[in-house]
């Protein structure tokens, strides 16, 4: 699978410093000692990618997915760590490679709103990067943006019309088209079906495939929904507090999951099917990734933590074929 | 007035808004009951009124809204006509509501303790040592650690899951016989959200308290609620025990919902489509509202479907349900 792996990450790490405020200046000028604070919002994260995969990315609020996603996407840049793309470092190529390989990752957001430049037309916002970056030229370019509507499921009478004339539904689709339309391999989408209402979402999740089967297209498939991530995933990561704690092929992550935050996860999503249930919640809160606890960041919340736990991180290993995962449970001790 | 009458029951609730552009009929014709130690999920999709509902039972409708019609009875008693003392003394008191958003509960510039004293004493005889020992025993009540402690504390010393806590605590103190959830956990992570779940079972349980739960998640609702009433475009479409709505829906509108939702035997296949979106409700035309997005419609549906019962203990507004031996 590696041969063929599309994107490759490899001990990525991501750093925020929150730099202090006036007021913070101000009381360190005054004698206290108020330190910048760093959060450790991605920590050593290796992933792959294959070509035509559907690869689930799966964790709580603030665990480091969008991050994740920002990154591998070309919008942001690591504190450590490379990225392969078609087995090629994305820091060492030329410009001009660069700039053709960030055209073939494109990123889907959760609020197709925020997303959309409220002052442009549906036809500018879905020609306008094809035509920049020459995929084609200004007499194909009517027609074209027809097309990448049409694919996406809306009429091409809306290119004239401006976001706010839309639905949620039908504004996701434009964000689709909108990334579509450059034509990408690799889609991140990040919580992109999250604010919607349920038939639409099943709307939306249904165009998804059907481009992955039309175009061939491979996607980092972001969401804390863990019922649409089984639906949609081949694979799935389990993150938590930026580091992936285990990954598995969806119907073995979900029939047997081995870390103790994945069963605590799958325990507790709600399902159609699961009616008058005991609800028997994980204690404690979720920690802040700026102080993040020593050792394995669940100690503090896993059943089975021993003191080792508490001291040393467990590494992300292979404990069976195609499985990996974070505990240090499976050192048989 | 007996013990026995269901802590709820709500007939023909109307509830309209009088807006420049015309009437919405946000609420229209509402019903369903709810039983001590009960709780019914109201599950629709964004815009079909659930919140307008909960906010009508409560009496804190402002204009341009207004309750034109129905009855609301609580623990036997009327309370559409109601007066404004008798209601405040029933809100935070007998009936109390929790919010998606814990801070319309919740004010930022108060300690949690100041709060939740306030709240106690505003309906109970009691002392303010009494009142602080009830505010940290309900803290307690929801999970909250060293709850002593967290009394001193505002709103912004808490993570989102935990004002959450707070403010079911807050509508715990003065033990309601209702509680009317909107959404409360729809922003949290799946293990908090567990948790909220967890309290708001154990309070039915052990004090017999009814609760309606708001949700536009049916998963939630499987897994939670006794009862569902299904809401779409202002009107319940279809209620009945859980299992048997989830298992054998029979309004169209239902039936393509729980197809849209993802589940284990669906994986990677498509999921339902239910084609369109939902009506907004300004002006909307007479006849069935989900009319233009029904596989099963037909002429008669051009009017008003009323509710009926295809099959027994189940309520249905639809001309055409999925009903064996009429299909
Ligand atoms: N630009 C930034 N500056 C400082 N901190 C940041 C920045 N972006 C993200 N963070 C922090 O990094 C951590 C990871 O954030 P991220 O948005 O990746 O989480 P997430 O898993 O996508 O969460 P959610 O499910 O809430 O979207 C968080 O603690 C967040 O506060
Ligand atoms: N002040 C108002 N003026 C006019 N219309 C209103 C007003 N408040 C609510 N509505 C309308 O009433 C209808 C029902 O709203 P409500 O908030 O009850 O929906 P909901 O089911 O709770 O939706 P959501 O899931 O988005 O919370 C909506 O169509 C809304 O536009
Ligand atoms: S390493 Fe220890 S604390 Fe971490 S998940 Fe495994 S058993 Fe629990
Ligand atoms: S009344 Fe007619 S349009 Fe409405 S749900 Fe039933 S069959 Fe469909
Ligand atoms: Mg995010
Ligand atoms: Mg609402």
């Amino acid at each position: 699978m590696s041969g063929s792996a599309l994107v490759e990450i490899q001990g990525l790490s991501k750093r925020f410093v929150k730099t202090l405020d006036l007021a913070g200046k101000l009381a360190n000028k005054l004698g206290s000692s108020i330190r910048e604070e760093t959060v450790h919002a991605l920590d050593g994260v290796d992933m792959t990618v294959a070509k035509g995969e559907v690869v689930g990315l799966v964790g709580e609020s603030g665990c480091g997915k969008s991050t994740l996603g920002r990154i591998v996407a070309g919008i942001l840049a690591p504190s450590e760590g490379r990225i392969l793309y078609d087995g090629r470092d994305v820091a060492a190529l030329a410009p001009a490679e660069a700039k053709a390989v960030a055209l073939k990752a494109q990123m889907i957001f959760q609020d197709p709103f925020a997303s959309l430049n409220p002052r442009m037309r549906v036809r500018d916002i879905v020609g306008e990067a094809p035509l920049v970056h020459g995929l084609v030229t200004r007499g194909e370019l009517e027609s074209y943006v027809d097309e990448v509507l049409l694919r996406c499921g809306l009429d091409t009478s809306f290119k004239r019309r401006y976001p706010h004339q839309f639905s949620g539904g039908q504004r996701q689709r434009i964000g689709i088209a909108r990334a579509l339309a450059v034509r990408p391999d690799f889609i991140v989408c990040d919580e992109a079906v999250a604010a919607l209402d349920v038939s639409i979402q099943a709307q939306i999740l249904n165009l998804f495939i059907k481009l992955r089967e039309e175009l061939g297209l491979t996607y980092l498939f972001i969401s804390h929904d863990l019922g649409v991530v089984e639906h949609i995933s081949d694979r799935v990561y389990i993150m938590y507090l930026g580091r992936i704690v285990e990954m598995a092929v969806t119907e073995d992550l979900f029939a047997a999951p081995n870390h103790p935050y994945t069963k605590a996860l799958l325990r507790e999503v709600p399902r159609l099917e699961t009616r008058h249930s005991d609800f028997l919640p994980v204690e404690g809160e979720i920690p802040s990734p700026l102080d993040p606890p020593r050792g394995c960041h669940f100690h503090p919340r896993c059943p089975h933590a021993t003191r080792r736990c508490g001291e040393e991180a467990p590494t992300l290993r292979e404990i069976s074929p195609g499985r990996q995962s974070a505990c240090h449970l499976n050192d048989g001790v | 007035m007996g013990t026995d009458a269901p802590a709820l029951k709500v007939e023909n609730l109307e509830t309209h808004f009088f807006t420049k552009a015309g009437v919405v009929k946000a609420v229209d014709g509402v019903g369903f009951s709810v039983e001590r130690a009960q709780i019914l999920g109201l599950v629709g999709e964004s815009g079909s009124g659930k919140s307008v509902t909960g906010f009508s039972i409560l009496g804190l409708v402002d204009p341009p809204g207004r309750v034109v019609g129905g009855r609301i009875e609580f623990m036997g008693e009327d309370i559409a006509n109601a007066d404004e003392a008798r209601m405040q003394s029933l809100r935070g008191n007998r009936i109390a509501m929790i919010f998606q958003d814990p801070m319309m509960t919740l004010n930022p510039v108060l300690r949690i303790e100041t709060q939740m004293v306030e709240t106690v004493l505003a309906h109970r005889k009691v002392d303010r040592a009494a009142a602080r020992a009830r505010a940290r025993d309900a803290l307690g009540q929801v999970g909250i650690p060293s709850p002593d402690e967290r009394l001193a504390a505002y709103p912004h010393q808490f993570s989102g899951g935990m004002r959450q806590r707070v403010a079911i605590a807050i509508a715990l103190l003065n033990d309601p016989d209702l509680i009317i959830a909107d959404e409360p956990t729809t922003a949290l992570d799946v293990t908090i959200q567990a948790q909220i779940l967890h309290e708001a079972q154990k309070l039915c349980r052990e004090r017999g308290t009814a609760m309606i739960w708001i949700t536009h998640d049916l998963t939630v609702i499987a897994g939670l609620a006794d009862k569902v009433s299904v809401m779409y475009a202002g009107r319940i479409v279809e209620a009945g025990a859980i299992d048997d709505v989830l298992d054998h829906p029979v309004h169209p509108y239902t039936k393509g919902l729980i197809g849209s939702v993802p589940s284990r035997n669906k994986r990677g296949a498509p999921l339902y489509q239910i084609p369109g979106m939902t009506p907004a409700l300004l002006n909307l035309a007479p006849g069935c509202a989900f009319r233009e997005r029904c596989p099963r419609a037909a002429p008669a549906c051009l009017e008003q479907p009323a509710p009926s019962e295809p099959v027994p203990g189940r309520s249905v507004r639809c001309f055409r349900p999925y009903v064996e031996a009429a299909s």
